[in-house]
């Protein structure tokens, strides 16, 4: 018997600590979940930036989702050979601008870069990003308290993310 | 040592045209070394452009960001001659600052 209920026995607690893993797991969510506002005060956004979905990072970052608007112009190429460095520009004509953020959809994280805009400064920005493979490059601008948005699909010849 | 900070800061009169490159590794914490181990994540987290004690870009920074990264904006208020202050801090801590002549 004991050679039976050996194996056996550790193999419930295999699966029991399996199982508690994955509950601490779901119990972390929620908190992964809450709106960091990160963008509203000065402290750098940690948890934005290590949420995976382009969607829980905007969530992460500002709290609300943003609608696309064509007063948004994001400037990026159609097809990037170097995925390690890609220029990504943004300009907008929308007024009382006071951030503006790039993500890369299927990067590890799709958060890439967040800039606060003050006052008086121009609400235009030129960057250049990692992508990991093909996918959309999206521009966020958070203007009067409202979020705008453009997106572009920018092909990747040589992921530049590693592996 | 040398900065690590190249700036270049233009007025045409009302507005300042500010270029900066920064020589840093940004490693994302996804890529491996030549004996197949991870090279640890170090990346600037955060970039601030100071002009008369006030900030006028202030960029947050994830391991996305290409290696020596180039970041360019604008902003008025400023004359020809006067300082741009800019600094950087990386996530193990380390940080540069420089300041740069308004031309």
């Amino acid at each position: 018997m004991t050679t039976i209920t050996g194996p056996l026995a550790t193999r419930r607690l295999i699966l029991q600590g399996a199982a508690s893993v994955a509950l601490i797991g779901l119990g972390n969510l929620p908190f992964a979940a809450q709106p960091a506002r990160a963008a509203a005060n000065d402290k750098y956004p940690e948890e934005a930036f290590k949420q995976k979905s382009e969607a829980d990072a905007i969530k992460a970052l500002y709290g609300k989702t943003a609608e696309p608007s064509d007063k948004v112009k994001l400037d990026a190429p159609e097809i990037a050979e170097n995925g390690g460095v890609v220029p990504i520009a943004v300009t907008t004509t929308l007024d009382k601008v006071t951030s503006i953020s790039f993500f890369v959809a299927e990067n590890p994280n799709a958060l890439a870069a967040s800039y606060k805009i003050p006052d008086g400064t121009v609400p235009s920005v030129s960057n250049r990003l990692k992508m990991a493979k093909t996918t959309n490059v999206v521009a966020i601008v958070e203007a009067d308290g409202k979020l705008y948005s453009a997106t572009k699909e920018v092909k990747v010849t040589v992921g530049g993310c590693g592996g | 040592m040398a900065s690590t900070i190249r700036v270049r800061a233009t007025s045409n009169g009302d507005i300042t045209e500010v270029q900066a490159l920064i020589q840093h590794p940004m490693d994302s914490g996804f890529v491996k070394d030549s004996k197949g181990e991870l090279i640890p994540a170090h990346f600037i987290q955060e970039l601030k452009f100071e002009y008369n004690g006030k900030d006028v870009f202030v960029a947050d920074w994830g391991p996305a960001v290409s290696k020596d990264p180039y970041v360019k904006f604008s902003f008025k208020g400023a004359k020809k001659g006067d300082d741009l202050k800019i600094s950087w801090v990386d996530n193990k801590g380390a940080s540069d600052t420089t300041t740069a002549k308004i031309s």
